[in-house]
């Protein structure tokens, strides 16, 4: 936080009345030792055991033969590409949606408060859930083919092309769009609300047309909240698992689904190779989240003065 | 981008874009039956939620332990997120960094990765298929949201009111209870609503670190989803939707946008 401006609030603020209060590190304390000492002992025995170690009777020293044995099938590089696929297609649709959604949620008059419900209603439904309604709307004897055979599209179950535990992972898609897209449309609405609003006013105003308005002020303003909601859903959906589970294709699985089931494998010795694999997850969502985590830096670094109140 | 004039046509797309995968569930629920091709089903009946209700699925004690548990790790995280988020607000440069480093990793880490790897250790503590133990690790979860809504709000906190407070004679404590918290009781309810939604669909971490005996609602849709009674797997589904609703209903008028939209991971 920036510091010569900081130290001058400080200097405001102490001393008048904070006196017997708790510090804030004793505040902070009992949250950070919690999280810090699970999310460690989590890390540091999914390394340890991936390595070897503290497995049954496998290795008393490291080794990283799990590691080298992940990647000497195919396999591991199916199910890797899968799930860039699907997450990186899932965010594309959640963000284009999303925006979509944003925009109507800002311009809507009449009706609005109904727009709005209808819009945030998908957020709080429970993934499971969520799949399960997909599933029952995509399977080809579902809703759709239903009406596709209504408006005369098809004949039988078998001419609706296959939607879930297909390759191309149309229905875990579908799913997590669903859930994420009303997620970006409201921080997307937020973000907009805050400052464009005026601005795209002044340009119509001036005469530009609503496409260059959307592209010349509209955009350019939500670009950043934009970059850090596509990398939330972009990680959440690399690290997906009971949609997979639910309308996945058995193979290639999904990465978390694969590090499950081996880990529930019934030959202990195939342990080691689902934490190996839970440390890849892991290593691509940590980089996945390095340009979020440079804008939150930045964006603290903006805000930050706010937030340091009157405390050395 | 849409004018004011063509709004029915909004209201129909948010509409059927909401609504498109919970009606297969409503109607698959109500139905005695539902023989492709038909767009309706042909009879209306009671059978799946009956049964559903009935002992031998076990969804009553699913649905108990749920409520449980989501209230659990809702109170838990408000315990030890709220003075978090009033001491992060509080404090400033490189440990602040480092305490949100720590406080917020978890929204970017798959729970699939924590449980796997915190798995031995719970078993080696005797947590492992327990209530305690599934509460923590859902608790790992939820409390990033607790603190992420709280920073926010006590960041607007000017502090006059509490340094009023406090220059009358007040004590920290009654400056606290009779201030401070006041102000947050927005903050606070949409907090909780949060941290007990995270909870509530939680999966893969009750599975595993529950080992199958604590016994939650998204278990118990699972288990239905690799049975072959689609209406018993819609109504299993909408009893594990319904109660988020009502908890969203009922901090509802809390929430602004922002807030709101921090709810879906």
């Amino acid at each position: 936080m920036g510091g010569s401006h900081r130290s001058g609030l400080a200097a405001r603020g102490a001393g008048t009345a904070m006196k017997f209060a708790p510090t804030p590190a004793l505040l902070i304390a009992p949250a950070v030792l919690l999280l810090g000492g699970l999310f460690g002992a989590a890390f540091g025995f999914s390394v340890a055991q991936s390595l070897g170690l503290w497995s049954v009777g496998v290795a008393d020293a490291p080794t990283t033969r799990y590691y080298r044995a992940l990647w000497s099938t195919p396999d591991m590089v199916r199910s890797l590409g899968l799930t860039l696929y699907v997450s990186t297609a899932t965010t594309r649709c959640a963000t284009a949606g999303g925006l979509l959604l944003a925009l109507v949620l800002l311009r809507v008059r009449r009706w609005a408060a109904v727009v709005r419900v209808l819009i945030q209603l998908p957020l709080p439904v429970p993934h499971m859930a969520a799949a399960v309604g997909v599933a029952l709307l995509l399977t080809q004897s579902g809703l759709l083919a239903r009406l596709g055979h209504a408006l005369g599209l098809l004949a039988a179950p078998a001419d609706m092309p296959p939607l879930i535990y297909d390759r191309y992972a149309i229905g875990i898609i579908a799913a997590y769009t669903w859930k994420e897209a009303p997620f970006v449309a409201l921080a997307l609405a937020a973000a907009l609300s805050n400052r464009a609003r005026e601005a795209e006013h002044m340009a119509r105003t001036l005469g530009a047309s609503p496409w260059q308005t959307f592209w010349r002020i509209t955009f350019p303003t939500v670009a950043p909240t934009l970059l850090g909601v596509a990398t939330v859903v972009w990680v959440f959906t690399f690290g997906a698992f009971e949609v997979p589970l639910l309308l996945g294709q058995s193979y290639p699985r999904m990465l978390a689904v694969e590090a499950y089931t081996a880990y529930n494998d019934t030959n202990l010795l195939v342990r080691p190779i689902a934490l190996a694999l839970n440390s890849v997850i892991v290593v691509v969502t940590a980089l996945a989240t390095v340009p979020y985590l440079w804008l939150l830096r930045r964006a603290n670094r903006e805000h930050g003065d706010d937030a340091a109140e009157g405390r050395a | 981008v849409t004018g004011a004039r063509r709004f029915p046509f909004v209201v129909a797309v948010a509409a059927v874009w909401t609504l498109l995968p919970l009606v297969p569930l409503l109607l698959w629920s109500w139905s005695g039956g539902w023989p492709w091709p038909a767009l309706l089903p042909p009879r209306w009946s009671g059978r799946a939620w009956n049964y559903l209700l009935s002992p031998s699925t076990r969804a009553l004690p699913a649905l108990a332990t749920s409520i449980t548990l989501s209230g659990g790790v809702a109170a838990l995280a408000l315990v030890l997120g709220v003075p978090a988020a009033l001491g992060l607000a509080r404090y400033g440069g490189r440990s602040r960094a480092v305490a949100e480093a720590i406080l917020f990793a978890p929204l970017v880490v798959p729970p699939l990765a924590v449980a796997v790897g915190l798995h031995v250790l719970f078993i080696r503590l005797g947590l492992a298929d327990t209530m305690l133990g599934v509460m923590l690790v859902h608790l790992v979860f939820a409390l990033p949201y607790v603190v992420l809504i709280l920073l926010s709000a006590s960041a607007t906190l000017r502090g006059a009111w509490e340094e009023q407070g406090r220059s009358l004679g007040a004590t920290p404590w009654q400056v606290w209870w009779h201030v401070t918290l006041p102000m947050l009781r927005p903050s606070l309810a949409v907090a909780a609503t949060l941290a007990f939604l995270v909870s509530w669909s939680q999966y893969v971490l009750t599975l595993l670190i529950g080992g199958g005996q604590v016994w939650t609602l998204p278990l118990l849709v699972f288990a239905t989803a690799r049975g072959s009674d689609p209406a018993l797997l819609a109504a299993a589904a909408l009893l594990l939707v319904a109660p988020t609703l009502v908890v969203l209903l009922a901090s509802a008028r809390f929430l602004d946008h922002r807030q709101r939209g921090m709810a879906v991971v």
